[in-house]
């Protein structure tokens, strides 16, 4: 059997619709028609009253799943895309992730985010917001590189009493594959290191994990051992695994999908520059996509968007410094 | 002014007793907003102090009829009325306006914020429009969970907040759910210093039902009695499975926007029409009239508020305020997701 990314976060929210009454998803198209990535495909023959079409309303979606969710459900919300979250910025930010600091009443809501680039997608059907979510004070944000983390951490999401962004990259829908799901896994907010090195680290998430593979294969040839460390949830950072890797490599480059400026790969800079700033024996390295909005043709695409040749020029000039 | 009557029947009539006991709110909500203002201009309330004032009866109305434990209500910032009328306890907002830890809020939110959603009062954010869809959420929920029952759901909102993208997003997705829900409108006027004429171009904002598939009536704001069979019918339709209802009240701010702003802007011709008229005081005056009570006994009623509230405020000035040493700062509440930020 194998089994894709996709599938994975359909099995994870069958499973959690089978495992309580609680759960309930409601989005675009997410009913009989199974949703536009087919992510629910199936769930609402299963489960009719608790999969559910939505009007075009993110806002709505979104506060009709934080009412729900102070009720004590588990609603999760499926963004048609990642972009048109910011349509429910306001409920996210300011309503989902206030109200347990303000009510003391938790709000376990799962705001599902395809995001991410594929080649055509253009500007609005493609971009990366897990900095913009995680920069708010009471939120989790998830960004599963692996079929097996999308399934064990959609699930750790959907059980989670606090609101979490669930970043599943649609380049990895149906390109990744497993043998079966797991049983048993790694804390979701704990970073994991998918590959060990001791020449540099790259510290990366979500799919740039498989180009920065890519990039470590090709650096093998060269004579170079480069670790990677997948964060997996980018709020909170796990720092501890990321200091401990820069303290066996002493050189680092982080790197992200989204845009360069601020962002998850500038935050953990900054956490490494001053928590662990004598272990660096080189200046941290960062590389984002360019700062433009994401181009539509993929000759475009490709280059505005940090690639395995793109990664492997940066930790060469990193190796150099 | 609208017929009241002896019996309480499904047309939408109310009783007297009905029309005194959201009196009795009115009363309490002008007492203590009276009280905050001058505890405002005194200088000792942070943050600001926004008002109800001239629109105590369409508040109260709509909350007398709800039930607590059972109903949701989300108040906006000038439903001091319907607040205490749904069950909130004085001593809250008290101690909500004047920083004491023991508020509902524990100083992590002030004055008109607070709320009590285990109680079926969410707690409102600043952004307007953005708790209807809430509410529908919260009623949503209890379907799905079969404990719908005949519960209700209310939201309020102003006649500026009807400009913004959510209340239209919430308004349709709460039609095409079929939800028990009633949006009140109160239509002061003004939303701050701009009037109906910069904020929408239909003719009456009750028309706008139709658009939503939804039903919709107009009250006027002043006349308590009508407010109250407004909101009566509109209840029962809602609990009843006929979708969510508008009741859209007219009357004016009888404040400024907030206790800083000395409403200048309003034109005299407005404060002195029909719309000008001070829903509070028509109302006593009805009761004295109709003869279901006398000048002693709503000089009694008015005593009795002005000793809760000087006592609420009196022991909620006397409570400790928060203590940033001791504080609890954790926005997550599973521990394990703490973020570990380095100690700034
Ligand atoms: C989305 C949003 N924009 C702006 C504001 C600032 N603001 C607070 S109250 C207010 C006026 C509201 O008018 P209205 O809805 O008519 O209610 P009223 O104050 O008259 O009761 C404004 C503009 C806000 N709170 N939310």
């Amino acid at each position: 059997m194998s089994i894709t990314y996709l599938e994975a976060i359909r099995n994870a929210q069958d499973k959690a619709l089978a495992d309580s009454p609680d759960v309930f998803i409601y989005g675009q198209d997410i009913g009989a028609f199974g949703g536009a990535f087919k992510a629910t495909k199936g769930l609402h023959d299963k489960y009719p009253d608790r999969v559910i079409d939505s009007p075009i309303s993110e806002d709505a979606m979104a506060g009709l799943a934080i009412g729900a969710a102070i009720e004590g459900m588990r609603p999760i919300i499926e963004m048609q895309f990642a972009d048109f979250s910011t349509v429910a910025f306001n409920q996210i930010v300011n309503q989902a992730a206030t109200h347990y600091w303000r009510t003391n009443i938790p709000c376990p809501v799962t705001i599902r985010l395809p995001s991410g680039g594929t080649p055509g997608s253009g500007p609005f059907h493609s971009q990366c917001m897990e900095a913009i979510y995680a920069h708010y004070p009471g939120t989790i944000v998830m960004t599963p590189a692996t079929v097996e983390d999308a399934y064990s951490m959609l699930l750790e999401a959907i059980f989670t009493d606090d609101p979490v962004i669930f970043c599943e990259h649609k380049y990895l829908y149906y390109h990744l594959k497993a043998d079966k799901l797991p049983t048993q896994s790694l804390p979701a907010e704990s970073a994991r290191i998918t590959r060990s090195g001791r020449h540099a680290t790259i510290i990366t998430y979500s799919a740039m994990v498989h180009e920065a593979l890519l990039a470590a294969d090709s650096l093998h040839d060269d004579g170079y051992e480069i670790e990677i460390v997948d964060l997996r949830c980018v709020k909170p950072l796990d720092i501890e695994t990321i200091l401990g890797s820069v303290a066996r490599t002493g050189r680092m480059l982080v790197l992200g999908e989204a845009f360069p400026w601020g962002g998850v790969t500038s935050e953990v800079i900054s956490r490494v520059s001053s928590e662990g700033f004598h272990l660096l024996d080189a200046p941290p390295a960062k590389l984002n996509a360019h700062d433009t909005p994401i181009p539509y043709h993929p000759e475009l695409w490709r280059y505005h968007r940090p690639t395995a040749n793109t990664i492997k020029s940066a930790v060469q000039k990193l190796l150099k410094d | 002014m609208a017929d009241v009557s002896t019996q309480n029947t499904d047309t939408g009539m109310i009783t007297p007793e009905a029309f005194k006991d959201a009196f009795r709110w009115m009363v309490l909500a002008r007492t203590f907003e009276d009280k905050i203002s001058s505890v405002y201009r005194a200088g000792k309330i942070v943050g600001g102090v926004y008002v109800g004032r001239g629109q105590e009866a369409f508040s109260a109305a709509l909350a007398v009829q709800l039930n607590r434990g059972k109903d949701v209500y989300a108040p906006l910032i000038r439903d001091m009325a319907g607040r205490a009328a749904f069950g909130e306890p004085i001593i809250d907002a008290a101690r909500t306006y004047l920083g004491s830890a023991k508020g509902s809020m524990r100083g992590r939110d002030g004055n008109i914020h607070r709320g009590s959603p285990r109680d079926g009062v969410p707690a409102m954010i600043s952004h307007l429009g953005a708790m209807i869809s809430v509410v529908s959420g919260m009623l949503f929920a209890r379907r799905l969970r079969g404990q719908l029952d005949d519960c209700v759901g209310a939201a309020c909102i102003g006649d500026g907040a009807t400009s913004t993208g959510s209340v239209h997003e919430a308004l349709n997705m709460a039609s095409i759910e079929k939800l028990p829900l009633v949006v009140a409108i109160a239509n002061n006027q003004f939303a701050y210093s701009t009037p109906n004429s910069r904020q929408f171009a239909c003719k009456d904002l009750v028309d706008r039902a139709i658009g939503y598939g939804i039903e919709g009536t107009n009250v006027d704001g002043t006349d308590l009695a009508d407010c109250l069979q407004g909101f009566h019918k509109a209840l029962s339709r809602a609990k009843s499975g006929k979708g969510p209802q508008l009741v859209v009240g007219k009357m004016l701010r009888l404040s400024g926007h907030g206790e800083h702003d000395d409403s200048h802007y309003i034109p005299e011709e407005i404060r002195s029409s029909g719309l000008g008229k001070d829903c509070l005081a028509m109302a006593r005056e009805r009761i004295i009239a109709e003869g279901w009570g006398n000048e002693g006994s709503c000089q009694e009623l008015e005593e009795k508020a002005t000793k809760e509230v000087e006592d609420a405020i009196l022991q909620a000035d006397g409570e400790d305020p928060p203590d940033p040493y001791t504080h609890d700062w954790n926005a997550c509440f599973s521990e394990r997701f703490r973020d570990t930020q380095p100690d700034q």
